[in-house]
């Protein structure tokens, strides 16, 4: 059967849930959009964007890593992003005088490392250039049921922790120096937050591919703090547009064979671009 | 002689290049402007595919998508220092963008083989042509050069701007020609290590030198230096053991001196 997309939706839906894999796609994809439209919100309102694009790069060498160890890649993905996690929170003790400008050199130089190891160790691997596209830029293809039960529960787990430590986490986030005084242990926060994006992360790479991680991750959160200041609202609106974002992608994907990367992140950046717009003529 | 045929392109065109990262990376650490750095990068991946996808070259496909999203950052973003977000949003569209390049490449020669992703992603230097090397570096050093010409401004707009727009320099015409010029050397670092890995010839050498010393022109020449270095080191371990790819290793040893700076 050769999909078509026609103006009749409830026969669209049908058909786009007619092939076992799709359904597998589908979900996965909404777990992971959920999660990480969530931790996003919470990486934007931190200005650590920047750690959460380097923890997607540490998940490439992790999945070359587990493949040439015959490990399963999921393996891989924890693991280093984990470390990755780790490395960036140890950045910040070590950056000394310059500070910012150094820690952002060395946040960026871990990207670029993590993904040169990743490339040797594909080179070294061997005959995996036709798996390079999949795991950068993700595939609809081949979700197996145990990955969406997988990612259904790192998922819980990391909404468990934002439920349970959201609300010094935004204290901390928005003022460290009074939460400090009010006995918030701002670091260990700081700390905890970095693994949980790891997590997030590395679950979501799964799905997205590890350079595509953003339209997900970052995509929602920006949009929303566009359009409003509420708190619970823009955390919801990110949710629902993280899931808008992955079902356009996947539909579309699935209709036209093109990739769903590119139809995410090009409905991300043009509702970026509307709400910026809506937001600017508002304010005169 | 050791240096002909194409191990002598390669180190011609890595000279030249990491000669213009390393530069360039030393003011790109200074102003914290790593990230947008990355974001050129990418540019330069959907660049060269989508060159490849229409037929046309890869380089030409790399300068004007660098250039013209440099310009792009330096407006969109406020005073022309892009924010977090909107890099990180424009960096994931072009990626998407570029993966769309991709299927059309891939649908338009009939087989997937990644070849052409895994070149433009993470280099391809020893496969310069004698031309392709000399325009190269050509480049390379006319970029270095351009920079040096703009140099004290766009040190005194970097350091304190208030201060150097009460001085009446045009610390936002300078911020735009950076991005300009830091597009110019993403693109030609891409053919060197490839798109996904010239940060680390752009901020690992930058970041070192900064560590060591604080005076600005001795921390140009020493990111420069640290930058060659890596590029030769980098270049000679992929050609004596087989199986390392060059884009690998000179990103490798340029972190290995990053981290030996952060160790001492």
């Amino acid at each position: 059967m050769n999909p078509r997309f026609t103006l009749d939706l409830p026969s669209d839906v049908h058909q786009l849930l007619a092939y076992p894999f799709m359904v597998n796609a589908l979900e996965a994809a909404s777990v992971v959009a959920v999660m990480a439209a969530v931790v996003g919100w919470f990486m934007v309102l931190r200005g650590e964007t920047f750690a959460g694009h380097t923890l997607s790069m540490m998940s490439f060498p992790g999945a070359a890593a587990a493949a040439l160890a015959g490990l399963p890649l999921a393996v891989g993905y924890f693991a280093f992003c984990g470390i990755g996690a780790v490395i960036i929170a140890g950045a910040a003790e070590v950056s000394g005088p310059a500070g910012q400008s150094q820690r952002s050199a060395i946040i960026g130089t871990v990207g670029a490392a993590a993904l040169a190891v990743g490339y040797l160790l594909l080179s070294l691997y061997g005959g995996v250039l036709e798996s390079l596209e999949s795991l950068l830029f993700g595939s609809i293809l081949g979700v197996t049921r145990g990955q969406v039960l997988t990612l259904t529960l790192v998922a819980a787990c990391v909404l468990v922790f934002v439920a349970l430590a959201g609300r010094p986490l935004f204290f901390a986030s928005v003022d460290g120096p009074l939460a400090r005084a009010s006995r918030v242990p701002v670091r260990s926060l700081a700390v905890a937050f970095l693994l949980v994006l790891g997590l997030a992360v590395a679950a979501t790479v799964q799905i997205t591919g590890v350079l595509l991680v953003f339209a997900l991750l970052v995509a929602p959160a920006g949009i929303a703090r566009e359009l409003t200041t509420r708190i619970g609202l823009s955390l919801a609106l990110s949710v629902l547009l993280g899931l808008l974002i992955a079902w356009v992608g996947l539909g579309l994907s699935y209709y036209t064979n093109y990739s769903p990367g590119f139809f995410s992140t090009t409905l991300a950046i043009v509702m970026f671009a509307l709400a910026r717009a809506a937001r600017r003529l508002g304010r005169n | 002689m050791p240096f002909s045929g194409f191990l002598g392109n390669a180190v011609l065109a890595g000279s030249c290049i990491a000669l213009a990262s390393g530069l360039i990376g030393w003011f790109v650490v200074l102003r914290s402007q790593v990230f947008a750095g990355d974001a050129l990068s990418h540019v330069a991946f959907t660049g060269a595919l989508a060159a490849a996808a229409a037929g046309l070259d890869l380089r030409a496909g790399l300068l004007v998508a660098t250039v013209v999203v440099a310009l792009l950052l330096g407006v969109l973003g406020e005073r022309a220092r892009a924010d977090d977000v909107t890099i990180g949003i424009v960096l994931v569209w072009t990626l998407g963008l570029g993966v769309f390049f991709l299927d059309l490449f891939n649908a338009g020669t009939g087989a997937a083989d990644g070849t052409i992703a895994a070149r433009t992603l993470f280099g391809s230097i020893f496969g310069l042509t004698a031309g392709e090397a000399r325009l190269a570096a050509v480049l390379a050093v006319g970029t270095a050069g351009a920079l040096l010409a703009i140099g004290r401004p766009l040190l005194f707009a970097s350091i304190d701007a208030p201060l150097a727009l009460a001085s009446r320099v045009p610390v936002r015409a300078l911020g735009l020609a950076f991005l300009v010029l830091l597009g110019l050397v993403a693109a030609e670092a891409t053919q060197a290590v490839g798109a996904l890995l010239l940060l680390g010839l752009i901020a690992a050498p930058a970041g070192a030198a900064q560590r060591l010393t604080a005076n600005p022109y001795r921390g140009m020449a020493l990111a420069t230096g640290i930058a060659l270095l890596s590029m030769w080191i980098g270049l000679a371990l992929s050609y004596w053991i087989s199986g390392l790819p060059p884009g690998s290793t000179v990103t490798l040893v340029a972190v290995g001196f990053y981290a030996l700076t952060i160790a001492i």
